[in-house]
């Protein structure tokens, strides 16, 4: 019932972007608005998910991880879209031209690299694969989300022209999830647990 | 397919607008139409006066028709200065009278990969600069936005330095193509276009076009711009629109002409080479960008 709700929440931007699409309520480029929203919501959702882990920690609710893979998903699912829109509205499926761009443009080939990184991710999230591949290699498997996130924040910041103020956000926001990691970590270390 | 323009402004809503505005604000004696004027259907006002690049008011595109209402632009003058023999400073009320407007369609090419087609009134810089009497040493035209923080709250974030400088070559400066304008749509020019007064040079990335004129020299040396000096890889002092030249960043091959779905292919000198190719004959444009 819960995870239904936070499933109908999850899909609350795309709900509205085909709303206010179906208005014509997205402004004069229409297909930058959904670019741009589009791109907005896998880095949200990628933050979301790496936020979970800190959450548990710090408000004492381990349930919370009931809901990880779920925010991981919705952020391939909006990573998706958003290579969709650049494949389709943006390039009119042109491979060369396609391939141009992420070999000689850097924050094409960040962005690339970032959704190319989460497709292992999103296809191994499935309780089988963590069995075939075993706790420990999954987990191991499942960290390069901290690339994907920094490629996606990098992505990002290579776009704006000159207004970084955006693309610092989600930095300063993405190296305090990875910051709370390396600190528990070096607390955890004197104990010894490994 | 294609969305046309006629269909997304109906004409009749388009020529009654102005219709209405003739009638009421009757600012501008209806202005004819130049030879100039590209017979390609304008985009919509609303589009034109709602997705600006206007970093003075904030870097997203819907912020300035937000913001740019606290722009005070009335008093306003122009400093002329530099090497003229008649410097001067002109108030906007005498900038409408200098010449006589005219309406001058235009296609207009943003560096970022869009374009519209825009109806301005105006005319030729090249009427303001003879009355000022250039001196012989004068080679360029320098230009500068007002900028007052206070007026223009959304600066602070933009990562561009303010006031915003641009600059032409003389021979630039007088083509009859480079316009001084002081309106659109048969109005006065709103705040989030560049009220009162701005220039637009049809065949140049969009940003070479200033807002909101507050200063014009005329120099010997190619004057400081402000997107090449925050960024000089990415924008030249030339910046002509050219399909061949891609941005480091993306290419510049293709546009999406607001309101219509598919792109369309860019044209060197943004259609305009005709008048103006003659300018840079002999010069390497991948170097002068």
């Amino acid at each position: 019932m819960r995870k239904t709700l936070v499933f109908l929440l999850c899909l609350t931007p795309l709900a509205l972007l085909v709303f206010r699409g179906a208005r014509q309520e997205l402004g004069a480029n229409p297909i930058e608005f959904i670019t741009h929203a589009t791109g907005d919501w896998t880095l949200r959702f990628l933050l979301l998910t790496l936020a979970v882990t800190p959450a548990r920690r710090l408000l004492k609710t381990p349930g919370l991880i009931r809901y990880r893979r779920m925010l991981g998903l919705f952020a391939f699912f909006y990573g998706t879209l958003h290579l969709a829109t650049y494949v389709w509205l943006d390039k009119f499926f042109d491979l060369p031209e396609m391939l141009k761009d992420v070999a000689k443009r850097r924050f094409i080939t960040a962005g690339a690299l970032a959704l190319l990184v989460m497709t292992p991710l999103a296809i191994t999230s499935t309780k089988g694969w963590i069995r075939r591949l075993g706790g420990r290699n999954w987990q191991r498997l499942h960290r390069l989300v901290y690339l994907s996130a920094a490629a996606g924040v990098v992505h990002y910041w290579w776009l704006v022209k000159s207004d970084i103020r955006e693309p610092a956000a989600y930095a300063v926001a993405l190296v305090a999830l990875l910051g709370f990691r390396a600190a528990t970590l070096s607390l955890r270390q004197p104990v010894g647990s490994r | 397919m294609p969305i046309r323009h006629s269909e997304v402004t109906p004409r009749s809503v388009y020529l009654n607008r102005r219709g209405f505005l003739a009638g009421a604000a009757a600012k501008f004696a209806t202005p004819g139409k130049s030879p100039l004027s590209t017979t390609e259907t304008p985009t919509p006002y609303q589009d034109v006066t709602t997705y600006n690049n206007f970093y003075e008011f904030g870097t997203d595109k819907s912020q300035p028709a937000q913001r740019a209402h606290t722009l005070i632009t009335s008093p306003w003058s122009v400093t002329i200065e530099g090497l003229v023999a008649r410097p001067r400073i002109i108030d906007i009320d005498e900038i409408l009278k200098l010449a006589p407007l005219e309406e001058r369609i235009y296609r207009m090419r943003c560096v970022e990969g869009w374009s519209m087609v825009i109806p301005w009134v105006g005319f030729s810089l090249s009427e303001l600069i003879k009355r000022v009497e250039p001196l012989s040493k004068a080679r360029y035209v320098a230009f500068e936005s007002f900028y007052n923080s206070k007026q223009m709250p959304g600066a602070g974030g933009a990562g561009i330095p303010f006031p915003y400088v641009e600059g032409l070559r003389m021979d630039e400066a007088l083509n009859p193509l480079t316009l001084l304008s002081v309106g659109l749509y048969g109005d006065l020019l709103p705040k989030q276009n560049g009220a009162p007064v701005r220039i637009v040079v049809p065949w140049k990335y969009g940003f070479k076009s200033i807002k909101s004129i507050a200063r014009i020299r005329f120099v010997e040396k190619e004057p400081p711009t402000t997107w090449s000096r925050s960024n000089a890889r990415e924008y030249g002092f030339y910046s002509n629109v050219n399909p061949k030249v891609d941005h480091p960043r993306w290419s510049q091959a293709k546009e999406r002409r607001i309101g219509e779905f598919f792109k369309r292919d860019t044209l060197p000198f943004n259609g305009y080479g005709a008048q103006t190719a003659s300018m840079y004959d002999g010069m390497d444009l991948r170097k002068y960008y």
